[in-house]
């Protein structure tokens, strides 16, 4: 853990706000005091305690921290584009205390010694928990296993092939059952590669107007049914990363009714966009899987609402200038996201797209246990909380960002939601300086 | 203007509606197309002079920048550039600066400092042009000469200049596109251009693989059977069938395809009598034509190549036109604050 459990922090109590939590929490103007790092009181035994720092959140919504299952810190290796420090800290500005780090670094984390590297650079550099994720085959080549236990023991809490694919699937069968020998959980972004192929953007109306070359949706549904019949077999723990086609909901569904241990999460920005978006050519919404149609966007709303789609992760990319600076086949897909995850969320939920329960839950509880840790307001509980106002308004920009990275299609538009105060282990990991 | 407006007009258009690039014919209006086909027709007086030069473009310098190489358009472009006066520089980009890790975005810039006042792009990557005119040189008037898939409007442009010469109008009109539509910048445009005109129907002839998904959203009709797609034509415009289609498993082989979709004097003969025949070039003879129909009564494939230098003519003084409109505006705002 990056962030040693013996800190002590000061005594404090945060008055005023609403409580509000993924396992049903949710009252407003209850007190919640921190002592030790831990959640110590909640309602009227915190309001009784003494506290060497008082806070006043009045008008604030108090949620446990926000987990990222897919987030991109570019260390080691590409430090042009981001790196650990910069980007824990944007992680904090967007209320999350905790990141899962992509094993797409340079070199890949694919050893027990880059595991540890990331996690010595996180421990004195990041302010919020980042917990590695192993490559799940060596050199993320997709063709031969990786050192996953020696991975587990060094700290990684789950192995996955990042966005890339594995070779075939007889490879992907030995992955799981690899993995499922040590109880690990397997992260896999679903894309069959030889469907597709040199796509990048969603095969539908609007490439076949501009030319653009698609990558179908068989490409990922082909490849989800491929792996819940490999996980039936193999008895592993599937977690099945940024869906982003509505077959792909019903498929997890079916076979969550079947007993498959499968969970899956969705990117934010799949939520909030389309392929529409891209119909000027505009880079900044290339990403991987692609923008599809409104109806999957629909869908994957749907997925979360009902529980099929467990996490709303941030698939933060934070790019250098030259990786965006071309004609869109020949930009690098990824966007700057962690820092307007919430705020998108709460555009969502203002156009009641989802609650605001759905929204925290997805963001807190929802990840936190694929990855078997806990999130809730609770005594006893690790005071990793953000403190945001819905009514405040931000507008994404080179003055507001912190992420080395600053193509984001939200830049120069007003976004509703501020987040006041990340705390992890009671510990300011951001405070805003506004308002 | 935002990112998500499907329309690139707030690109190519000058505030009052002038050409000022010239990147598809996407969000262009009939009249406008109108108007590129009468100064067309304005141009081909000039080149059926002795001295075949107007001073239009005189003083201005115009680069062809062709990152993908071609012989016959780059040839047009240059020989349109010329009798409209303009000094012209070839650059041929797929062997130069770029193969020595130059960005294009740099190659760009280095040629706007030399006082570029028009760039000609073909590019291999569908919206190149419009990524140089939007973010890279937007103070140069862009024409685009093919983009990947995306779009090739002064070819659009010139076959619809040449049905026009042909049938006095596009109203009433049954049009067939045949072939390679899923790979075709041409067919694209040539699809747009035709329902903004007004034609009464596009089909499109071609098997399964080699159409887009959701072709149909584009304004046409698919059919699979060239006999019955050829029944009442009036124009059918065959595509250029690549080599390599047959590697990626898209066809069988070139004898399959000719027998299905090429035209012979057969097939040519259930259109309507005084059906017209297009071919973008270059022809593979035996592939998607026959030679007696290629060279035959009905075909107006080299009066396409003549149009190409008018209508290209046309688009660079119209949208050179419109830069210079916009220069003069910019800097009399500044001089007025």
């Amino acid at each position: 853990m990056s962030v040693t459990e013996t800190t002590v922090g000061p005594v404090m109590k945060l008055v005023g706000g609403r409580l509000l939590d993924g396992n049903g929490v949710d009252s407003s103007g209850t007190s919640l005091l921190i002592r030790g790092g831990k959640i110590a009181a909640i309602g009227e035994a915190a309001d009784k305690a003494e506290a060497d720092d008082v806070i006043q959140v009045d008008g604030c919504v108090i949620t446990p921290g926000f987990v990222d299952l897919c987030c991109n810190l570019r260390e080691p290796g590409n430090g042009q584009k981001g790196n650990i420090e910069s980007e824990t800290r944007a992680a904090a500005h967007g209320g999350f205390t905790t990141v899962c780090a992509s094993p797409e670094t340079s070199p890949v984390n694919d050893s027990g010694a880059v595991t540890h590297l990331i996690r010595d650079v996180a421990a004195s550099r990041s302010p919020v928990r980042v917990l590695p994720v192993g490559a799940v085959t060596r050199g993320l080549e997709g063709d031969l296993l990786s050192d996953m236990a020696g991975l587990a023991n060094a700290g990684c809490v789950a192995v996955g092939n990042g966005s890339r694919a594995v070779k075939n699937a007889r490879i992907l069968r030995r992955c799981m059952a690899y993995a499922q020998t040590f109880g690990l959980t397997v992260m896999f972004s679903p894309e069959n590669q030889s469907l597709a192929a040199d796509g990048y953007a969603h095969d539908g109306l609007v490439t076949s107007r501009l030319g653009l070359l698609g990558i179908p949706e068989v490409a990922e549904t082909a490849a989800v049914m491929e792996m819940l019949l490999l996980a039936e077999e193999t008895g592993v723990r599937l977690h099945l990363s940024q869906l982003s086609c509505a077959r792909s909901v019903d498929m997890v569904a079916n076979a969550r009714q079947r007993g498959i241990a499968v969970t899956a999460d969705v990117a934010m920005h799949q939520l909030v966009f389309t392929e529409d978006s891209i119909a000027g050519f505009d880079s900044r919404f290339h990403v991987r899987p692609p923008l599809r149609a409104e109806a999957d966007r629909v869908a994957l709303l749907a997925g979360v609402r009902e529980g099929v789609i467990d996490a709303i992760v941030s698939q933060h990319q934070p790019h250098d200038t030259a990786a965006k600076q071309a004609p869109f086949g020949a930009t690098e897909p990824g966007l700057s996201s962690i820092e307007s995850v919430l705020s998108l969320g709460l555009e969502l939920v203002e156009r009641a797209e989802l609650s605001l329960q759905q929204l925290i839950g997805a963001l807190t509880s929802g990840p936190a246990a694929i990855i078997g840790r806990e999130s809730a307001l609770a005594g006893g509980a690790a005071a990793d909380l953000c403190i945001f106002d819905m009514q405040q308004r931000w507008t994404p920009g080179p003055e507001t960002l912190i992420s080395a990275g600053h193509h984001a299609p939200v830049v120069g538009r007003s976004l509703p939601g501020v987040v006041r105060m990340t705390l992890v282990d009671g510990c300011k990991a951001w405070t805003s300086t506004a308002g | 203007m935002t990112a998500n407006d499907p329309s690139p007009n707030h690109l190519q258009l000058t505030r009052d509606g002038q050409l000022r690039h010239f990147l598809t014919l996407d969000g262009l209006d009939r009249a406008l197309l109108t108007d590129i086909l009468d100064t067309a027709d304005s141009f081909i007086e000039v080149g059926e002079r002795t001295i075949k030069k107007v001073p239009l473009l005189r003083g201005r310098t115009v680069v062809n920048l062709f990152f993908e190489s071609s012989t016959r358009t780059r040839s047009t472009f240059e020989l349109a550039a010329k009798r409209l006066s303009a000094d012209v520089l070839n650059l041929d980009i797929s062997t130069s600066a770029t193969s020595k890790g130059e960005s294009l975005s740099d190659t760009l810039l280095n040629l706007e400092a030399m006082a570029s006042d028009m760039f000609v792009v073909r590019h291999s990557q569908s919206g190149a042009p419009h990524f140089i005119a939007e973010s890279v040189t937007p103070g140069v008037a862009i024409i685009n000469a093919g983009d990947g898939r995306h779009a090739h409007p002064t070819q659009a442009m010139l076959d619809m200049l040449t049905i026009r010469q042909h049938k006095g109008r596009f109203e009433g009109l049954k049009v067939a596109i045949v072939g390679d539509v899923l790979h075709s910048r041409v067919a694209r445009s040539q699809i747009r251009a035709l329902n903004e005109l007004g034609a009464a129907e596009v089909r499109i002839i071609a098997p399964g693989t080699l159409l887009p998904r959701d072709v149909e959203s584009l304004g046409c009709k698919v059919e699979y059977d060239m006999s019955r797609g050829m029944k009442d034509l009036d124009v059918v415009i065959m595509l250029r069938l690549q080599k390599e289609r047959m590697e990626g498993a898209l066809l069988p082989s070139e004898r399959e395809f000719y027998r299905l979709y090429g035209l012979n004097q057969e097939k040519l003969a259930l259109a309507h009598p005084e059906c017209i025949v297009m071919h973008p070039g270059p022809i593979n003879r035996g592939v998607e034509i026959e030679s007696a129909v290629a060279d035959g009564p009905q075909s107006v494939i080299l009066n396409q190549v003549t149009n190409g230098i008018a209508i290209r003519m046309a688009v660079m003084s119209m949208a050179m036109g419109g830069q210079i409109a916009e220069r003069q505006q910019k800097s009399s705002e500044r001089a007025q604050a």
